[in-house]
C-alpha cells in the first residue's frame, strides 16, 4: 500500500479516477459507450479524440522541460502549421485528393520542424534563456501564420483532410491513434535508447554532463525540434477539426495547458527526471475536466473558475509539503500501532 | 572550561531513525549535547553524521525516535523550526547571501527599525558589536563576497549569535581554511563554549578534533558506536571505532614513490606551453604510461586550471597538446575523452554527480555518452559493469538503484571514479578525489589508483594533502601563483621538503 501511495503516478491517477467517478455519479451516461455503424461513440471516446492535440504538444513539452527548458511557441507553431496545410489544400486543383492532403501535411510538419530548429538554435547554440528564445516565436508565429493565409481564415472542404480529426479507423477515432502512435514512439525513442537518460542528465546537471562527454547541445536542440514537430501535427489535427486555419485561435494558450499537463503528471519544471506516463495522465485530467464542464452544463462564463478550483486542488495534493504532512499522519498512526504491539510482546 | 558530565543537556536525541529509499541512514541513534561543550561527531562518509545533523536542524523529518531541546520535546518540520528552538548551523559551503553586505547578513531579519523603515546606522553598529564579540574587526558595510571563506564563516557564526542560539553546529568549517584562519575560528569557538553555547563540531581533520573537542560521539554505518570523553579515546582507538578495523589502511598502502617508470617512449600525454591569459602561465606537463604525476600547490595556485585546460573543459589560448606523440586539439571534453583522457572534477556536487539519477546511471553516463544515445548499453552488460565497480570500489550502499544524491560524499566520489574507470581511459586526471571524505574511502581510492597505475594507467593526481601526493605519485609538478615552478621526484623529497619547495623555490632561497 505504502509503495503504491509513494509511486509518482499515484496522485495523478487518483485525480483522474476521481474525476471520472464524480462525472459518472452525476450523470451515469458519462460512462456509456455506444456502437453506431461499427464506430464507438460516447463521452469517453470524445475525450480520447479531443485530447489528441494537447497530448502531442504536452509530450514534446515534457522532453523540453526535462532539459531544463520550456517551449512557449507551441501554440504559434500550431497556427503556422495549420495555415500552411490549409493554404496548400486551398490552392490545389484537387482538394479532395489524398495526394494533395499528404503533401500539405508533410509540408506543414516540415515547416514546423524548421521553426523547432530555430528555437533549438537560439537555446542550445546562442545560449538564450528558453523562455525568451521561444517567446520570440510565440509572438511572431501567429503573425507569420496570418501572412501565409493573407490575413483570412482559410476554410476548405476536403474529405481526406477532415478525416484526420473526425474520421474513424476501425471502431475508434483516427486522432486517438495519432496520440497512441506519438506516445509509443516517444516512449520507445526515450526509454529503449539512452536518449531519455542522457536528457535527464543534461537537465539535472548540465556541467557534469558536459564534463562526462554528453553532447548536450544536440540533445537540447533535438528536444525543441521534437516539440515543434509534435506541435505541427497538433496544428493539423486542430485545423482538420474545424476545417479552417484560424491563425488567431489555433492552439491559443495551449502552451500553458501543456505545461500544466506536464506538472500534473509529476515532472518538475526544474528539469531532470521526467514521466511520459504522468504527462499522458495530466492531459487526460485536463481533457476530462473540460468535458465535465460541458457535460455538467456549467455556464461558459463560470467554467474557468471551476477549472481553476479543480486544478488548484490537484496541484496542492501533489505538493511535496502536503504529501509529507500526509506521510507524517500515516507514520504517527503506524508508530502508535507498532508501539502497542511492542508492549504486548514485552 | 569543558562542561562537566552534570552540565545541562541542551539537546537529547533518542533512538533517531531515518530511512531513504534503499538506505537505512540512521538506525536508532542516541546523541546528547551539553551546554558549554564542544562535541565532535565522528564517522566515515556514509556513517550518518550529516543525516543526524539534518535531523537536528529540521532538514529531514525523522522516521523514529525523539528530539528534546532544552528539556522540551520537539518535532521539527523545517529549518526555521529548528532555528526557532535555538539551533544554528554553519555549513562547509557558507549559506549566506554573498551579494549583501556583511552587516545585512549578520542582522538579516533582525534589523533595527525606526518608523517602519530600517535604521541602517543602528543596524550596522549592532552588527559591528556582534562581530566584535567574536573578535572580528571588519566593516559591516563591505560586501560579504569580498571576504575570504574563513571570514564568511565567522560572519555566519555572528549571525547565529544574533539569533541567540544555544546550539551551534559547525559542519566541516575548516576544510577550506588555512592554519591561521583555523586558529582564529578555534578562538571564537572556545569563547562561545565558555559562554555556555553547546557546539557540535564535524571535521575530517583528527588534529583539529583533538585540539578543540571535549567529547566525541562516533557513528558507523548509521549506528551509534559510542560517546567518549576526549581523554578516554586515543587516536588509534578513534580510527578503529570509526572504521571498525584494526590496521591503519593508509600506512599499510606503502608508497609508490620508488616505482620505476619507463620514460623512453612517447608520453601518453604531453602538454607544451599550455596556458590562458589571466588563468595560467604557459606550462608543460608530461605523463608516461603507468606513471602517477602529482600536482602540488596551494588552493588557487593554478593546479585545477592546468588540468581543466588539458581536458578541454576550458579553452587554452596558448600551447599544444600531444597524445601518444600525435598533436591533438582538445577543444571540448568530448575530444579529450575520444583521445582516452578522463577528468574527475574537484567539485563533485556541481560538476560530477547527477544527483537525481541512480548509482548505475551515474556510473554508466560517460560510457553511454561516448557510445551515443542510439547505442544503449545492454542491460546485462550494464548490470555486470556496475556490479563490478560497486564491488571493486566498495560503494555503500551496494545498491545500483539508489539515487546518487542520497549517497555520502565518499561514496559519491567512488561512483565518479567508477564512471571514469568504466571508460577505460589511458590517462585519468583526478582533481582532489579525496577531499572531504573519510579515511576508509580515501584508502580505497588510493589503493585503486596505485593498482591501476601498476597495470599501465597514467594518472594525474591533485591533492591538498601532501602526504597523499607523496605516497601515490612518482613525480610531482609544483605550482604557485598560477604557474608551474618546477618538478621533483617523489623519492627525493618528504613533506617538509615539498612545503619548502612550494613556498620558496624560484625565489633565490632554494639555493
Amino acid at each position: 500500500m505504502r509503495n503504491i501511495v509513494r509511486h509518482r503516478l499515484f496522485w495523478p491517477a487518483l485525480a483522474l479516477a476521481t474525476l471520472i467517478t464524480v462525472n459518472s455519479a452525476a450523470r451515469p451516461q458519462f460512462l456509456r459507450v455506444t456502437m453506431r455503424d461499427g464506430e464507438l461513440y460516447g463521452a469517453l471516446i470524445d475525450i480520447l479524440r479531443n485530447s489528441a492535440p494537447l497530448m502531442l504538444v504536452a509530450l514534446g513539452m515534457t522532453i523540453v522541460i526535462a532539459t531544463r527548458g520550456i517551449d512557449l511557441s507551441v501554440g504559434a507553431v500550431m497556427a503556422v502549421s495549420g495555415a500552411v496545410a490549409l493554404t496548400i489544400i486551398d490552392g490545389s486543383s484537387d482538394p479532395n485528393g489524398v495526394g494533395t492532403v499528404l503533401i500539405a501535411v508533410v509540408t506543414a510538419i516540415a515547416v514546423a520542424m524548421v521553426l523547432g530548429v530555430w528555437n533549438g538554435l537560439l537555446v542550445s547554440v546562442f545560449g538564450i534563456q528558453p523562455i525568451i528564445a521561444t517567446l520570440v516565436l510565440m509572438l511572431a508565429g501567429r503573425g507569420a501564420a496570418l501572412l501565409v493565409t493573407d490575413g483570412f481564415i482559410t476554410t476548405v472542404n476536403s474529405e481526406p483532410f477532415a478525416f484526420i480529426a473526425s474520421g474513424y479507423l476501425t471502431v475508434l477515432p483516427f486522432a486517438f491513434f495519432i496520440s497512441v502512435a506519438a506516445i509509443a514512439s516517444i516512449a520507445i525513442v526515450e526509454r529503449r535508447t539512452a536518449l531519455g537518460m542522457l536528457t535527464e542528465a543534461v537537465g539535472i546537471n548540465p556541467e557534469a554532463s558536459r564534463l562526462a562527454g554528453v553532447r548536450s547541445r544536440g540533445i537540447i536542440w533535438g528536444a525543441y525540434v521534437l516539440s515543434a514537430v509534435l506541435a505541427g501535427i497538433a496544428g493539423i489535427i486542430y485545423a482538420s477539426n474545424i476545417k479552417a486555419a484560424d491563425a488567431n485561435a489555433a492552439g491559443l494558450l495551449i502552451e500553458l495547458y501543456a505545461i500544466l499537463a506536464v506538472v500534473l503528471g509529476g515532472t518538475s519544471l526544474q528539469g531532470g527526471t521526467f514521466s511520459l506516463a504522468g504527462t499522458v495522465l495530466g492531459v487526460l485530467i485536463i481533457q476530462t475536466l473540460n468535458s465535465t464542464i460541458l457535460f455538467m452544463g456549467i455556464p461558459s462564463a463560470q467554467s474557468p473558475v471551476f477549472f481553476a478550483v479543480v486544478v488548484v486542488v490537484v496541484v496542492v495534493i501533489q505538493s511535496q509539503k502536503v504529501r509529507s504532512w500526509i506521510r507524517a499522519l500515516g507514520a504517527s498512526g503506524r508508530n502508535r500501532r507498532s508501539a502497542a504491539t511492542t508492549e504486548v510482546a514485552s | 572550561m569543558p562542561a562537566e558530565q552534570s552540565a545541562p543537556h541542551v539537546v537529547q536525541m533518542r533512538g533517531i531513525t531515518i530511512r531513504f529509499p534503499g538506505v537505512l541512514a540512521l538506525d536508532r541513534v542516541d546523541f546528547t549535547l551539553r551546554a558549554g561543550e564542544v562535541h565532535s561527531l565522528m564517522g566515515e562518509n556514509g556513517a550518518g553524521k550529516s543525516t543526524l545533523i539534518k535531523a537536528l536542524t529540521g532538514v529531514y523529518t525523522i522516521d523514529g525516535g525523539t528530539i528534546e531541546v532544552s528539556g522540551e520535546q520537539r518535532s521539527f518540520g523545517s529549518t526555521a523550526d529548528a532555528q526557532g528552538a535555538g539551533i544554528s548551523t554553519v555549513y562547509q559551503e557558507v549559506n549566506l547571501c554573498a551579494n549583501l553586505t556583511v552587516g545585512e547578513n549578520v542582522m538579516l531579519g533582525h534589523e533595527s527599525r525606526r518608523g517602519g523603515a530600517i535604521d541602517w546606522r543602528t543596524t550596522h553598529s549592532r552588527a559591528s558589536q556582534h562581530l566584535a564579540n567574536l573578535g572580528l574587526d571588519i566593516d559591516p558595510r563591505t560586501a560579504l563576497a569580498s571576504h575570504s571563506i574563513a571570514i564568511q564563516q565567522l560572519v555566519a557564526i555572528s549571525r547565529a549569535m544574533v539569533l541567540e542560539s544555544s546550539v551551534l553546529i559547525l559542519d566541516e568549517p575548516t576544510s577550506s581554511l588555512d592554519r591561521g584562519e583555523v586558529e582564529q575560528l578555534f578562538a571564537v569557538i572556545r569563547g562561545l563554549r565558555d559562554r555556555g553555547v553547546a557546539i557540535l563540531f564535524v571535521s575530517h581533520f583528527l588534529d583539529q578534533v583533538y585540539e578543540i573537542s571535549d567529547r566525541i560521539t562516533v557513528l558507523r554505518n548509521g549506528q551509534l558506536v559510542g560517546e567518549y570523553g576526549i581523554d578516554e579515546l586515543p587516536r588509534d582507538a578513534l580510527v578503529t571505532a570509526m572504521i571498525g578495523r584494526e590496521l591503519d589502511d593508509l600506512t599499510a598502502l606503502g608508497t609508490s614513490a620508488h616505482r620505476e617508470i619507463n620514460r623512453s617512449g612517447a608520453p601518453v600525454v604531453r602538454a607544451m606551453g599550455i596556458g590562458k591569459r589571466g588563468v595560467l602561465e604557459p606550462a608543460d606537463l608530461e605523463v608516461f604510461e603507468g606513471e602517477v604525476v602529482g600536482i602540488a600547490g596551494l588552493l588557487g595556485s593554478g593546479r585545477t586550471e592546468l588540468v581543466r585546460l588539458l581536458y578541454g573543459a576550458d579553452k587554452p589560448d596558448a600551447g599544444s597538446i600531444f597524445v601518444k606523440g600525435e598533436a591533438a586539439h582538445l577543444r571540448t571534453p568530448r575530444h579529450a575523452i575520444e583521445r582516452g583522457i578522463s577528468f574527475s572534477s574537484e567539485d563533485r556536487r556541481a560538476e560530477g554527480i547527477i544527483a537525481d539519477l541512480t548509482v548505475a546511471e551515474n556510473i554508466m553516463l560517460g560510457v553511454q555518452a561516448r557510445k551515443g544515445w542510439l547505442h544503449k548499453v545492454k542491460a546485462a552488460e550494464r548490470d555486470e559493469l556496475v556490479a563490478q565497480y560497486i564491488e571493486a570500489l566498495g560503494v555503500r550502499p551496494a545498491n545500483p538503484g539508489a539515487l546518487a544524491g542520497n549517497l555520502s560524499g565518499g561514496n559519491q566520489q567512488k561512483v565518479l571514479l567508477a564512471r571514469w574507470l568504466a571508460m577505460a581511459p589511458d590517462l585519468l586526471v583526478l582533481d582532489e578525489p579525496t577531499r572531504g571524505i573519510d579515511v576508509g574511502a580515501k584508502a580505497d581510492i588510493q589503493r585503486k589508483v596505485s593498482e591501476l597505475s601498476q597495470k599501465g594507467l597514467s594518472v594525474v593526481f591533485i591533492s591538498s594533502e601532501l602526504e597523499e601526493v607523496l605516497r601515490i605519485a612518482q613525480r610531482i609538478a609544483v605550482m604557485r601563483d598560477r604557474h608551474k615552478i618546477g618538478e621533483v621526484a617523489a623519492s627525493d623529497v618528504n613533506v617538509d621538503g615539498l612545503i619548502d619547495y612550494i613556498a620558496n623555490a624560484g625565489e633565490g632561497s632554494a639555493a
